[in-house]
Order: structure tokens, then sequence, then C-alpha cells
């Protein structure tokens, strides 16, 4: 009698989710371990521990010590907005029942981009530039919240919410006619700044505490809802007759994915294709159940951005290349062989 | 379930003008009426998908806003008309996801949500595209394992918008020979949409006529699926055959010469 037989197949799902999330999360640390290690002066497993005790007892002196606190501060930052777009690509994804979405369809980056490069363009300092980036974004979503009202009330008769993502994309339209604007008249000696913001880039990011909470924040929603999104993803507005409230289910789905956007836009840029890829990629690998998908793509796409940023800063050392550029690289080719063997099948 | 003075209406067009109707245990309902009478119409606002124009639909004698969604989930099903899949979700998943309003209590589905699941296949026959993707399957396997999905959902209420139209002649009859059988051994109650007269007949108990112009005829298959209200109905002449014990509609042929 062959063993597998007796396993009950509830008993085997749950099985087999804890065994990729338990999984995706040794393939966060180990990332983050490798980001902490590669650099212009490499250290060995030895050292690197050693320099951990000493960053844990609060005394960094040695060079190593002083080193994985760089290096780790930026590993966080960069597991944190990955982490974070990856859960909003997912979101949005869900909301707008497509799975080619990614949450700055909606014009919410563009919204941050305008904020961050008008405060660039004024010589504010890096905080303001952060808070313009985080009000930008906010201001956009709110915009489009009363625009949209239809589909977020959820009384629309089409499941796809089509008038949010044609506003959104009307709305993105125009942040980008901004951002054109103010690239054109921008100085010179701040064109670069700019520049880097839109692309995306990690060199510059400080540890903060505010993407980790508004990054668990949405997960743990994330994670109650995760049925009900299941429900929606399948029947759209039909979702109703299964006991779901879709209108609160939309608007949840699209708060938190508007604020997680703009979280990690403010942190780091507009960095592109997480959202997209990585969702896409483990939507591939293990299905559409977002009981299971959530965690995982939010997982994924920490390790990621923590691997393209360490490739980031040390493919062309000691030049350092926005992150936004690596995950363009690796993410249009990705995305192509993933469109074509789904359209294969 | 039941209606009280319903009213639908779309723009300034009078779909059901106040509409006195109830639904009891065991009996199978077939809504006939022409393209645009405003069918599927009427079931979207049975299930509280369309706000009513008008009067209000009761469960058990409580209104539909009264009722939590989840408790009503328990309570009715629904099929609607057209299937359109974004995500590649297998089958099972699919009937899984109909076992929502019995999961409050638990992330994963349990191994009774799973038999539930497997049975509801194997009733549409289906049991064997368990593990694929639906976006894979053909109109009439993908129709079933939706209708599989509304029963997993185990309510004693099923409303089907057009649940054979895409099937093939075996299935038609294999799945109308199921609703029947639910009605008649577990006293559940079914409404549901259907353009084949002959199909319908074979499975309700009663009929509900949408004229199109906001009248209505309810009653017994019998008493209401007469050729002279039918014709009126479809807009077309009907005549019936008897054959054996059965009656059979066909179009009636139209006389050449004016």
């Amino acid at each position: 009698m062959h063993s597998s037989v007796l396993i009950l197949p509830s008993f085997r799902e749950r099985r087999r989710a804890v065994a990729i999330l338990a999984m995706l999360g040794a393939a966060g640390l180990a990332s983050i371990l490798f980001a902490c290690a590669i650099g212009s002066v490499s250290l060995s497993a030895g050292e690197l521990f050693g320099a951990l005790g000493e960053l844990l007892r609060g005394k960094p002196e040695s060079l190593a010590a002083t080193l994985l606190e760089l290096r780790l501060g930026r590993a966080l930052s960069a597991f944190v907005t990955g982490a974070t777009l990856a859960l909003a690509g997912v979101m949005m994804q869900a909301l707008l029942r497509n799975p080619l979405a990614d949450p700055y369809v909606l014009g919410v980056s563009g919204g941050a981009a305008v904020g961050a490069l008008a405060a660039i363009l004024f010589m504010a300092a890096a905080w303001v530039v952060d808070v313009a980036a985080f009000g930008g974004a906010i201001a956009v979503a709110v915009l489009l919240l009363l625009l949209a009202r239809r589909d977020l009330r959820g009384s629309g008769g089409d499941g796809n919410a089509p008038m949010l993502l044609l506003t959104g994309v009307i709305v993105a339209a125009g942040c980008s006619a901004l951002i054109t604007l103010m690239l054109s008249i921008a100085p010179d000696n701040r064109l670069r700044g700019m520049v880097f913001w839109l692309i995306g880039d990690l060199s510059a990011t400080q540890l903060r505490w505010l993407p980790w909470l508004i990054w668990s924040g949405a997960l743990i929603f994330a994670i109650r809802v995760a049925r009900a999104i299941n429900v929606m993803a399948l029947h759209a507005e039909a979702a109703a007759t299964l006991g779901i409230s879709v209108a609160r289910l939309r608007q949840g789905l699209f708060l938190s994915s508007a604020l997680l956007t703009a979280s990690a836009v403010s942190s780091a840029g507009s960095i592109g294709f997480v959202g997209l890829i990585v969702p896409h990629a483990c939507r591939f690998a293990w299905g559409p159940d977002h009981r299971l998908l959530l965690p995982a793509a939010t997982l994924a796409g920490g390790s990621f951005l923590v691997l393209a940023d360490t490739l980031a800063r040390t493919v062309i050392a000691p030049q350092q290349l926005p992150v936004g550029v690596i995950t363009a690289l690796i993410g249009v080719p990705v995305f192509l062989v993933q469109l074509h063997q789904l359209y294969r099948r | 379930m039941q209606t009280l003075n319903l009213s639908l209406n779309i723009g300034p067009r009078k779909l059901v003008r106040s509409l006195n109707w109830q639904v009891d245990p065991g009996q199978c309902w077939c809504v006939i009426g022409r393209n645009g009478a405003g069918k599927s119409t009427l079931l979207r606002a049975l299930v509280g998908l369309r706000q009513p124009d008008g009067g209000e639909v009761r469960m058990q004698g409580k209104p539909l806003s009264d009722w939590p969604l989840t408790a009503l989930a328990r309570e009715r099903a629904y099929l609607p008309q057209g299937r359109n899949d974004a995500f590649g979700y297998r089958a099972i998943e699919t009937v899984l996801a109909a076992r929502h309003p019995y999961q409050d209590d638990r992330y994963w589905d349990a191994e009774s949500d799973y038999q539930v699941a497997r049975a509801s296949l194997r009733a549409l026959d289906v049991e064997s595209l368990a593990e694929r993707d639906v976006r894979t399957l053909s109109g009439g396997e993908r129709q079933r394992v939706a209708i599989a999905a509304a029963l997993a959902q185990e309510a004693p209420l099923l409303l089907l918008d057009e649940p054979a139209s895409a099937l093939d002649l075996a299935h038609q009859v294999g799945v109308m020979e199921l609703l029947a059988r639910l009605c008649r051994e577990q006293q559940k109650s079914v409404v549901l949409v259907s353009h084949d007269l002959n199909l319908a007949h074979s499975v309700a108990t009663h009929a509900l006529l949408l004229m199109g112009d906001g009248g209505w005829q309810a009653g017994p298959v019998d008493e209401v699926m007469t050729a002279a209200l039918l014709s009126d109905c479809l807009g077309y002449p009907i005549d019936i055959v008897q054959h054996g014990r059965r009656r059979i509609y066909i179009p009636a042929e139209e006389t050449t010469n004016e």
C-alpha cells in the first residue's frame, strides 16, 4: 500500500503550504545574510557572526561590525520594500481581477513621484522628500476613491472594477505629464537625483519602523480576508451570494494596496516590476489560492529585492546602480517568458 | 422564499410589476420568458445582487436586507449566467470556495469540505476534472463545475440562471434529473431559468411566465404551461403534442399564405 494514499487532502494542502512558507522564510534570511557578506570588502561567515554578536550587544567596534551595520540596514530596507510591493501587487491584482495589474497601474506611485520631485526641485531636505512622496500617493488614492466610488461600493454590474481602472490609468497619465514638466524645467544639478528617484534607488534609505508597521498591518488584514479574496477572485460581485461583503472588501484592498505602495515608493522611489513579476511567478509556481499566495509572494518579494539590490551595488562597484534598473532588467524577460508560457497552454 | 409586490424596472421599461410569489420546499420552478423579459434581473433581485424598484424579497418571512450575508449564503445558492475566470484556479478549488459560508472559524479547508466538494463534482460527472485549471475546461465542463459549486454550498434553495445552456444532451437530462431528485428527496427548492420548454417541463413542478410588459403568470406547470399562455409569453405560436405520458412543446408552423 502506498503511504500517500492514506494522507487526507485537507492535510496535504496544509503541509504543502507550511513547507513552501518555511522555505521562503529561510530564503529571506539567507538573502539578507548574503547581502551582508557581499560588497567592496567581503565578510567570511566567521566575521559575519562575530560582527552580529557585537551589534546585538550594542557595541559595533570592529570594521566588520560597522560594515554589517550599514549593509544590514540597507538589506532590511530592501526586504521590507520588496515585501511591501509584492503584497500590494497581489492585492491590486485581486481587486481588479487581473493578474497583469501592478501596484503602480492606478497612479498612486505617480502621485508619489509628483510629490517627491517637487520637493527635490525646491531643494527640500531628504525627509521632506519622503513626506511629500507619501502625501502625493495618498492624495491620488483619495482622488480615486472619490472618482470611482461606484466600483468601490460594489454595486456596479461588472466585477472587474473598470471605472476604477480607467480613472486610475488617466490619473497616472496626468501625473506623468507633471513629472515630465518638472524634469524639463529642473536645473542640471538636481536632475540626477530626480531621475534616480524615478528609477527607484535604495542607496539613501534609512531603516525606519513605519514601513514595517504598514507592511505587517496590511499582511494581517490580507491573511484575515484571504478566503474572501479567493471567493471574489472567482465570482466577482456574485461573491456577495457566498457571504462576502464585496464593497467593504474592495475598499479594504484598495486602501491597503494604496498605503503599501505609498510606503514603498516614499522610502525607495518607484522600483518597477517587483509588484508585477513576483506575484505572477508565485502564482505560476504554487497556484492562485490567496491563502498561500499572499504570504508567499510577500516573502519572495522581500528576498528578490534584497538580491537585486546586492547586485545593484556590486555589479559595477565602486559605482552603484539604482536597483530599479536591475529589477526591470530581470523583470522584463521573466515576464515575457511567463506570458508566453501562459498563452501556449 | 417569498416576494411581496416586487417590481423591477430597467430604465423606463417595466420588467416585473408587483410580483406576489412564493416558493416552498420541494418545489421546482422554471422561469420562462423571451430575451430581455427580465428573467436574469429577477434572479439577481431574488439573491440580493440588485435592489428591487418596489416591494421586497423575503426569506423565511424576513426581508433580505435584515439577513447577515453569511447566514443568507447558507440559505440559498446562486448560479449566474456567464463565467469569466481571471485566475487559474483548479476545478476543485472553485468548488471548495463555495464552502466559505461554513468556514468562519478556520483558515484552511477541512476534510468535510473536501468530501462535500468531491461528492458535488461526482454528482455532476466531473470528478475526473478536479485537478484541471478551470480556464482549460470546455464551456459545458466549466458549467458543470459551476453547478457542482452551487451544490457544495448546501443551501436549501438553488437559483440557477440557465444551468443547462452549454451542456450536451446527456448532461442536460442528467442535470435536470439531479435537480428533480433534490427537490423530491431532500425537499430543496429550485428556481431555474430555461429556454428549453421540454427540458423545463420534465423537471419543473411550477412555472413562472414573464410576459415582458410587467405581467406575469405563476402556478403549477399543468395550469401555466399551456399553449395559449406560452404563445403569448414567447411571442410565437406554440403547439403541444402528447407523446405517451410526456407533453412535447414545438413551435407551430406558421401559415405561409396571408
